[in-house]
């Protein structure tokens, strides 16, 4: 145990005291791995992969799946490799069969289907459209609002077209269940459903927390658009010790630009949180959710978020 | 001189004048003398005789202006003029030294033992600005001096043991001391089980156990050139804290020093000491012992210090000059993870001190002018630059969910000036001290992150816009000598603007299951504090005294608000038998009514308490072998009672049977 203190110490007053001198080292270490990298890329390409210079275009993101017909093949990325209910940021590339190049000009147009029992339906979605300052990916984003135990049900159709010549492609394709409920949909009290699903935080910190979240209107099974001018009324707690709250958050409203409701979110510690919420529509009707008392613990309208 | 209160312990284990100059028995003093010549002379008075294994915390708690603030059996919290640690400077030998835990289990107090020390100086307010910024005062714990004494080799054996509690002590210490090389190795190891309130109650979680090493050394360069070292190790396990929701299960310091110490001779530079130190400490609290809690949870703090000063002292004529040089750099850390009651869940963790980095650099001169024989003028100055940086980006936006435009950087400059004027003639003496000083807030007044405080059932929630908090002090203390009656009078007065106490903000919900509300610190516009003492002694004969002493303290702030840990009216009172071979001592102690409790801070009315305490002590040789036999009975009426500073009214010690033996082998 003194041995442990001595090296504690020792680890402390190291950091401590020749701080000034790390940081300058880390200033150069800054400069160095760089460079280095920047060497060991260059040998990598030049050894084994001339030919694929574009590769790195979804580099941080993992394939989910491919799509294929006759003569192209669409690969679908999303950060985690999978779908998952609640909303999906997708990245989408083209590859050409007769070229075995990536097209760099198309439009695409999607529809995910679930196929239900005795109906299907939609969910909401983003238009796709070219991911800025790349030349072959193209991006969007999907709320998928449920889906099976085995997370069957959902195919995903592509209508897009190149150089004025339409194609399509329609798969199958595999939707988990979120660990934690991200999104949720509801019948409102004005007799209409909503979505909704929470954007952001993906990393949540302790500390005010940037919170996106969309609300969809559920217009027919297959057109969900954007809610706009209602507001959020957010109330996070965590069940696990005495349903306690965190001071200073604000309520959630519509940003015109990003079409979705934007708020500051305050969350003290890490853990499981409960996001309560309301939403209310422009004359400040509350269509779904309480607030949370004593004997009423948890909003019928909530998120779930856990870090 | 100085108005200095000087708790004088006298330490068996560590003690060199102690068999030299022939004194029988361990006491300690509470007269106000000169610091210096103290040192050298090791004068005691009859006041309030100790066991000799008593915690540091017993011996603090006989001075009068100090009070122990208990949360169970084990590290007291010393109060000084009715202020608690936030607003003292408690420092050992000159070195910094901060607890790690966020709900103030661990004072430094109880880090080093009596075996380390030689004697702890009490300056109040601004007296005590030598070693840092302080509000109400400094305490200065001070490792025994340097021993070149030429006797070669001396060993002290101590044991102790008392009923209440089944507490026992073992010490040993050995001594050796050269012409240029000395070195003190001592070891104590206490441990007790549940103490026993009055009646016979036991107060479930008040065991603990210790063990403290300490090893001193000195080598002398040459006639007037010292170099020392110091470590402290000290360990304690297991203890339980009754007045609260969680135990601890390990505290633990290391303490260490090297100093270089210059002795003028009849030059204009009289001394000159160097030293650099470094501390660290792990403090792990938890509630594993506890059957009944509504979430586990573990609270692990740290924190570590790294310093340096440099003082000189010059005397030339009438003319004395302290000279002080200090920095230092403290780090604290503090966090807690709660494991839910529903598996599923992960676990909560928060940083409650989000890795606060304090840096201090100050100078501190001191004047000391005797005009005549009889009067002396003296003034002081500290001046420094205080920093405080948030280390931990999470900690930083932690906080920002209250304070959105904090940066992780606030710098304060801090000042304090005090001047006093002695007199001292035959049969009086009397010194009137000015004062002003200024403190930054303390890490948990800052950055603390929901702490909760079972006093007041509030979660707290530091503040890093915090003012300065200003005093402006008055001390008054003087000693009339008849025959043989003393009678003494000491008062000190406390202005206090931008006190920083905690404040209800009813817009956060509590996070602790089953806390009240929170509080924020914020600054009162100001609060007053006075305490005024009155001491008179009468001497028979050679062989028995009495000297008694009653107090009266008061604090308020803001609007009349009553502030919390006040001290009610006290009173003691004690007859001393005293010969060559044997001492006794009958002590009674109490606290009136306490009528002016801050029920806003949690306080409820303690009601009037006295006790009863007997001690003796023996002294004899065996051939060239000394013992030192002390015994006695406290509470001998097996009172059930609790003070004003016992949290959440826990109950004090009921009967207690005490027998300590010392053997110094030679």
């Amino acid at each position: 145990m003194l041995y442990s203190v001595i090296s504690k110490s020792y680890w402390v007053y190291t950091h401590g005291i020749i701080q000034s001198y790390l940081k300058f080292k880390q200033m150069k270490l800054k400069y160095i791995f760089p460079i280095l990298l920047v060497i060991l890329l260059i040998t990598a390409c030049s050894t084994d992969n001339d030919d694929t210079p574009e590769l790195n275009e979804v580099e941080g993101l993992l394939k989910i799946q491919e799509l294929t017909n006759d003569s192209h093949t669409i690969e679908l990325y999303t950060a985690s490799g999978k779908f998952y209910t609640g909303y999906n940021a997708v990245s989408i590339r083209i590859k050409e069969h007769s070229s075995d190049t990536y097209v760099s000009n198309a439009s695409l147009v999607w529809k995910p289907m679930m196929q239900m029992p005795s109906m299907q339906h939609s969910c909401p979605k983003s238009v796709i459209e070219k991911a800025s300052g790349k030349k072959t990916v193209f991006t969007g984003f999907v709320i998928y609002q449920m889906t099976n135990l085995d997370g069957s049900g959902w195919t995903l159709t592509i209508d897009y077209s190149i150089n004025g010549e339409d194609y399509s492609i329609s798969e199958a394709i595999t939707v988990e269940q979120s660990e934690k409920k991200n999104v949720t949909s509801f019948m409102g009290t004005d007799d209409k459903r909503y979505v909704v699903a929470l954007i952001e935080p993906t990393q949540p910190i302790i500390g005010v927390n940037d919170i996106i979240v969309g609300v969809y209107k559920m217009e027919n099974m297959m057109s969900f658009p954007v809610v706009e001018g209602y507001t959020l009324h957010s109330d996070p707690r965590m069940p696990g010790m005495g349903n306690h709250s965190s001071p200073n958050n604000t309520n959630l409203t519509y940003n015109h630009e990003e079409a979705t409701y934007h708020g500051e979110l305050s969350l003290t510690m890490t853990g499981y949180w409960v996001l309560n919420l309301k939403l209310a529509n422009a004359k400040e009707e509350v269509l779904k959710g309480e607030d949370v008392t004593e004997e009423h613990t948890q909003s019928s309208l909530y998120l779930e978020l856990q870090f | 001189m100085q108005k200095i209160v000087l708790v004088y312990i006298g330490v068996l284990l560590s003690m060199s004048g102690y068999t030299q100059q022939g004194e029988q028995f361990i006491r300690k003093d509470t007269t106000q003398l000169d610091e210096v010549i103290l040192i050298g002379q090791r004068k005691l008075s009859n006041h309030r005789q100790e066991k000799t294994l008593s915690s540091i915390d017993d011996y603090l708690e006989k001075s009068n202006k100090i009070t122990m603030l208990k949360r169970g059996n084990y590290a007291w919290e010393a109060t000084l003029n009715n202020m608690t640690s936030e607003r003292l400077n408690v420092t050992i030998d000159g070195m910094q030294i901060f607890g790690a835990c966020t709900d103030k289990m661990d004072p430094v107090t109880s880090y080093v033992d009596v075996s380390n020390l030689e004697k702890v100086t009490v300056n109040s307010g601004q007296q005590g600005a030598e070693n840092g910024h302080s509000i109400g005062g400094a305490i200065d714990m001070k490792r025994p001096s340097s021993k070149f004494y030429d006797k070669g080799l001396t060993t002290h054996i101590d044991m102790g043991y008392e009923t209440n509690g089944n507490y026992g002590t073992t010490g040993l210490d050995l001594e050796y001391s050269g012409d240029k090389f000395y070195l003190n190795t001592d070891g104590i190891f206490r441990r007790s089980d549940n103490y026993k309130a009055g009646n016979q109650t036991e107060v479930f979680h008040s065991q603990f156990q210790k063990y403290n090493l300490s090893l001193q050394g000195g080598y002398k360069l040459s006639d007037r050139h010292i170099l020392e070292t110091n470590i402290i190790y000290d360990k304690a396990t297991d203890i339980g804290y009754p007045a609260l929701p969680m135990d601890v299960s390990l505290a633990e310091a290391l303490i260490s020093s090297i100093t270089y110490r210059y002795k003028g001779h009849h030059s204009l530079l009289q001394s000159w000491e160097s030293k650099i130190y470094f501390n660290t400490i792990t403090h792990i609290m938890d509630d594993s012992q506890r059957d009944d809690v509504a979430i586990r949870m573990d609270m692990p703090g740290w924190s570590d210090t790294y310093g340096i000063y440099s003082k000189a002292a010059l005397h030339k004529g009438k003319h004395k000059l302290l000279i002080n040089l200090s920095s230092f750099y403290n780090r604290s850390i503090a966090e807690m993870t709660m494991y839910p009651n529903d598996p599923n869940q992960p676990d909560m963790f928060m940083y409650t001190w989000p890795d606060i980095r304090t840096f201090y650099s100050g100078v501190y001169v001191k004047e000391a002018y005797a005009i005549n024989a009889f009067e002396t003028v003296s003034g002081a100055l500290r001046f420094g630059y205080h920093n405080n940086t948030i280390a931990k980006q999470t900690g930083l936006e932690s906080l920002q969910i209250f304070y959105p435009n904090i940066t992780d950087s606030k710098n304060r400059m801090l000042m304090s000036l005090s001047a006093d004027y002695k007199l001292s003639e035959d049969s009086y003496d009397a010194s009137f001290a000015l004062g002003y000083g200024e403190r930054a807030p303390s890490v948990s007044e800052g950055y603390g992150f929901f702490l909760f405080n079972s006093f007041d059932n509030y979660d707290y929630i530091g503040n890093p816009n915090l003012k300065k908090e200003k005093s402006l002090e008055f001390h008054v203390n003087s000693n009339f000598h008849f025959d043989k009656l003393k009678i003494g009078l000491e008062s000190s007065c406390f202005y206090i603007s931008d006190y920083i106490i905690g404040d209800i903000d009813t817009t956060i919900n509590s996070m602790t299951i089953g806390a009240d509300g929170v509080r924020v610190y914020k600054a009162i516009d100001y609060a007053t504090i006075l305490d005024v003492y009155l001491d008179a002694d009468y001497t028979f004969n050679k062989r028995f005294s009495i000297n008694s002493s009653v107090g009266y303290n008061y604090g308020t702030g803001n609007d009349n608000i009553k502030l919390p840990l006040i001290r009610p009216f006290s009173y003691l009172a004690e007859f001393n038998y005293n010969s060559l071979g044997f001492n006794a001592a009958l002590q009674l102690e109490g606290n009136a009514n306490q009528s002016q409790y801050s029920s806003f801070y949690g306080e409820d009315k303690t009601p009037a308490y006295g006790i009863l305490n007997l001690n003796l002590g023996n002294m004899f040789y065996v051939k060239t072998n000394k013992v030192v036999l002390k015994y006695g009975v406290e509470n001998i009426l097996d009172a059930n009672y609790s003070t004003y500073a016992d949290w959440n009214n826990i109950a004090r010690q009921g009967r207690n049977f005490y027998m300590n033996v010392s053997f110094v082998i030679r």
